[in-house]
């Protein structure tokens, strides 16, 4: 099968990512991560392990936690597709998540984060008042080596209380 | 005066950029690069016979194939040996590509580069590697045993062996009334950060000039052995390393194959080339830690007494040996721990096996002590009939600074030089409800539940040297840039390391911007490891910003006719003390520094108002001066800071299916005074995390051909959010008398002692011996089954 290799199939998509519509021409087997960090720059959506275990590479699928290391780029498309930058990109103006793990000391190294965050970021919509066990269960799909989760949980209550609060619209 | 920002709980300066995806970690790093791909060995041990890479060669978009052969000079070298040790009788490392010959699952032989990284995977699927099988050597079992030999001419699998004494460990035996023997076992487990390894070389033809970004914990020393093997002028090489998504020891070994390889490739391609790590290349060719198989003999008195210990271990160090004996060597010298051991002896094997090297892991070597030494004082206590704590109390080393009497990793004699075990032990049985967990215990039991409680004490060498640097320069606006040659991957050096200078040099906190791991500004750094970073840099930078305070109060105090004693700076200002109508600002003095008289700014301009005529016969910068408010200045210690800490675990034990579930975990720790309590918390809290994961659930699956089964997240068991306790921590602060700070390091505490807290926890709830870890429930059940069949041998 060598001579396929090297003339493999592409698409052109139409994908909306953060409320921007990007027009692509991307091999069709090009993961919706690889086109995310490497055709469009969001550099923000991480790859930790590439089989979908891990969820550093969670971003919203028409407001869903969904793996973007398990899907082609070619299946998003018709979708809205948000990642952490579009949950929120200015470091001077955290959105409520974001507010919400420095408050509470919710991350180390980083990696695993926007993947937290976006889950978060789904979830409280879904239920605004978390109880701890319900936090802890709402982050269960994601793994952290830094933090211990501890803290992890405290800022999806906290998250929660500050999208009450309104504190960003 | 200001409040000290040393001991705030200042939340951390690094999270916005980082929560808002403006990290930038190595992968992030010129996405439009070439990559490599490597083509492992799915071979434990073999011969290679011959390597075709034409079906490689013929895939559209590749750009170059290379093996052994192809690499220059001395990177066709076998890789070095970081750091020797007497104890190793026979040193082995790998070559970036391997040469005839591969040792593990994994060993990298082929490296494709390719126009992106989906192609160059393609191509190394096509090579075909023709070999000759050898038997494999797996296991601590076997590599003892020695029939089958990892490394041709080698009469054994010995790496390294030594003997290290304290008193006269036979006659403290002899003497004492009680003799116990234990045999153990510890787990191979390893770091698993969530970003894996990764390297971006760009070779300039023009400059004859390397950069490299690389996800190490060691930027500087990469950049050495880089030019090194590469046979380059050290100028001609820097290595950035941006962003680390976590490390935990296994990013501090160096080169790594792939960074070599990677590196050789830029410079022949003229090209940037880049590699990033996916998660099953870490499995099987980054580093493991843990497995030991350990046999102790302490001999004791009616009062729980240790009169000798005599320990004896066998140290899996896989493959190759390319960071020497770290592990064994710290084992070996903390078993002692918190107690005084007035007769001691300790010998270890490290052995070659044909599976993925070991090199250091969060607890480097010490939770394997631990684990020795904490299962002894359970096991005295239930042949005395005493309280396990109550054993551990007698034991207590209760003067300081306590001499160790053994060679550390550092070279130098081990030393407790502070803390105060008696009072973490009080505390921690006040926190846990040591006392009264009896009535708890009576309690569980009439609700048809089983309880078990346990405790662990460890102390922990951290700070080791030999030296840390920091460069401080403030600049005419008044903002203050700090390098550290540490890099940073989770420890907040952005925020304590800030925290520090603007308390020394007075300034606002947000002034200060912490610049790490980048060789351009501070080539001498050490690396962030062992526990090392607040203690070394820390000092280091808290030295530097004092030199810095000094020239900016010698500036000042000739402009305002003071003497520099006199001065004080608050909140960015120079003031007289008690005369705050007589100041100038810091930035000001930065532009005094510099008799540049361009006026670029507003800063500039003020400053005039401060200049003085400088004498006419003189030049503008004196001799043994320099312009610029900027200084440099490194810290080197004595010895190793000595931390410790105590944990305690109730666990509840399914009667029926044997699963494990953990109740409450408490933790005292002493790192001496908190330079940002909430980032020792975040520490510890990570640390214990990874130690329930070491405890309960991880373990690579080695069957006996030397093929990882496990090697990825579905099947290695990392730890979710629903396996962690809620994790109870109360800190004792006895300053260390080592460094001007007092400070002890804190990065691996939380991971040395869970599994033995654990493991003493399980034992009490079920009484069955746990001599092995991890524990997982279906393990428990066949003990259980055995233990009550009588049979002690295998319920070990």
């Amino acid at each position: 099968m060598t001579e396929a290799i090297g003339t493999e199939p592409t698409s052109t998509i139409r994908l909306t990512v953060n409320d921007t519509l990007h027009a692509l021409e991307v091999p069709d087997r090009k993961l919706l991560s690889d086109v995310l960090r490497q055709d469009l720059g969001l550099t923000g959506t991480h790859v930790g392990c590439e089989h979908g275990v891990c969820g550093s590479c969670t971003v919203q699928l028409d407001g869903e936690p969904v793996r973007s290391c398990l899907m082609f780029a070619v299946t998003a498309q018709g979708h809205e597709v948000k990642t952490v930058e579009g949950v929120g990109n200015d470091p001077e103006n955290p959105s409520d998540v974001q507010q919400a793990f420095i408050d509470c000391h919710g991350l180390q190294c980083g990696f695993c984060t926007p993947g937290f965050v976006t889950t978060i970021d789904a979830y409280i919509d879904e239920n605004p008042k978390p109880t701890e066990e319900e936090a802890r269960e709402a982050v269960s799909g994601n793994l952290c080596r830094c933090t211990g989760y501890q803290n992890i949980v405290a800022a999806v209550q906290r998250a929660a209380e500050l999208r009450a609060e309104g504190a960003r619209q | 005066m200001t409040t000290r920002l040393f001991g705030q709980k200042i939340t951390r300066r690094e999270d916005p950029r980082l929560l808002t995806g403006h990290g930038r970690y190595v992968d992030d790093v010129s996405g439009s690069a070439i990559a490599a791909a490597f083509v492992r060995s799915p071979h434990a041990h073999a011969d290679i016979l011959d390597i075709d890479v034409t079906g490689a060669l013929d895939v559209a978009g590749v750009i170059a194939v290379w093996t052994h052969e192809d690499l220059p000079g001395h990177a066709a070298e076998r890789l070095p040996m970081l750091i020797p040790n007497p104890s190793i009788v026979a040193p082995h490392t790998g070559y970036a590509l391997a040469k005839d010959h591969v040792n593990f699952v994994g060993e990298p032989i082929v490296m494709v580069v390719a126009e992106n990284r989906y192609i160059a995977e393609d191509a190394a699927n096509l090579i075909d590697v023709e070999y000759n099988f050898c038997d494999p050597v797996v296991g601590v079992e076997q590599a003892r045993e020695g029939s089958r030999i990892v490394h041709e001419g080698m009469e054994d699998n010995v790496a390294a062996h030594i003997v290290q004494n304290v008193g006269d460990v036979d006659s403290g035996l002899d003497s004492a009334p009680h003799v116990l023997e234990l045999d153990l076992e510890f787990e191979r487990s390893a770091c698993m950060p969530m970003e894996g390894k990764g390297v971006v070389a760009t070779w300039d033809p023009g400059e004859g000039s390397l950069e490299v970004y690389s996800s190490t914990q060691t930027s500087t020393g990469l950049r050495a052995v880089l030019a090194a093997k590469l046979e380059i002028p050290l100028t001609k090489v820097e290595v950035i390393t941006p962003d680390v998504g976590g490390a935990f020891g296994v990013k501090i070994n160096h080169p790594w194959p792939e960074e070599l390889a990677v590196a050789c490739a830029a410079r022949a391609l003229e090209a940037t080339v880049k590699w990033t790590e996916d998660r099953r290349e870490h499995f099987i060719s980054s580093a493991h830690e843990r497995a030991q198989t350990q046999w102790v003999k302490v001999g004791f008195d009616d009062e729980g007494r240790i009169h000798g210990l005599d320990v004896k271990f066998w140290h899996d160090n896989g493959a190759y040996l390319p960071y020497g004996v770290i592990v064994p060597l710290n084992t070996s010298t903390h078993i002692m721990g918190p107690y005084v051991i007035p007769s001691f002896r300790v010998e270890y094997w490290s052995l070659y096996t044909n599976t993925v090297m070991v090199t250091p892991y969060r607890g480097a070597g010490r939770a394997h002590a631990v684990f020795m030494m904490e299962r002894t004082m359970d096991a005295i206590a239930a042949e005395l009939g005493l309280d396990r704590a109550e054993v551990r109390l007698r034991n207590f080393v209760r003067e300081f600074p306590h001499p160790m009497g053994l060679r550390m990793q550092d070279g130098a004699e081990g030393c407790i030089d502070s803390g105060d075990f008696v009072t973490s032990l009080d505390k921690l049985k006040a926190l846990v409800g040591w006392d009264e967990f009896e009535s708890y215990r009576e309690q569980a039991r009439s609700e048809g539940r089983q309880v078990g409680i346990g405790l662990a004490c460890y102390i922990e060498s951290t700070g080791a040297g030999p030296y840390e640097g920091g460069h401080i320069e403030v600049e005419s606006s008044g903002r203050v840039n700090v390098w550290t040659g540490l890099t940073t991957h989770g420890q907040a050096h952005a925020t304590v390391f800030a925290q520090i200078v603007a308390d020394e040099l007075g300034v606002p906190i947000d002034s200060v911007q912490v610049n790490t791991g980048d060789t351009r500004k501070l080539p001498y750094s050490v690396g962030t490891w062992g526990s090392r970073g607040a203690v070394m840099a820390g000092n280091a930078l808290h030295l530097t910003a004092k030199k810095v305070r000094e020239k900016a109060l010698r500036i000042a105090g000739e402009s305002l006719e003071a003497d520099p004693d006199d001065l004080e700076i608050v909140e960015g200002l120079v003031q007289v003390k008690g005369d705050v109508s007589a100041s100038m600002p810091l930035a000001a003095v930065s532009v005094l520094s510099n008799p540049l008289r361009y006026a670029f700014d507003e800063s500039a301009r003020a400053a005039t108002a401060f200049a003085r005529e400088s004498p006419a016969d003189e030049p503008s910068i004196k001799p043994g001066e320099q312009p610029g408010l900027e200084e440099q200045e490194f810290f080197s210690p004595l010895r190793s800071t000595v931390a410790n800490g105590m944990h305690a675990a109730i666990v509840e034990t399914d009667p029926e299916t044997a699963d494990i579930k953990i109740l409450r975990y408490c933790v005292i720790h002493d790192c001496g005074p908190m330079v940002n309590p909430l980032v020792v918390e975040g520490q510890v809290h990570g640390g214990v995390a990874q130690g329930v994961g070491g405890a309960l659930y991880e373990k690579m699956a080695y069957d006996t051909d030397g093929q990882l089964l496990n090697a990825s997240f579905m099947d290695f068991l990392m730890p979710f959010a629903s396996e962690i306790p809620h994790i109870e921590t109360d800190h004792l602060e006895t300053p260390s008398p080592l460094n001007p700070l007092g400070i002890k390091g804190a990065g691996e505490a939380g991971t040395i002692p869970t599994a033995s807290a654990i493991a003493s926890a399980i034992e009490d709830a079920e009484g069955i011996p746990i001599r092995s870890m991890p524990l997982d429930p279906s393990t428990l059940w066949h003990m259980r089954a055995a233990h009550a069949e009588g049979d002690v041998a295998r319920s070990h």
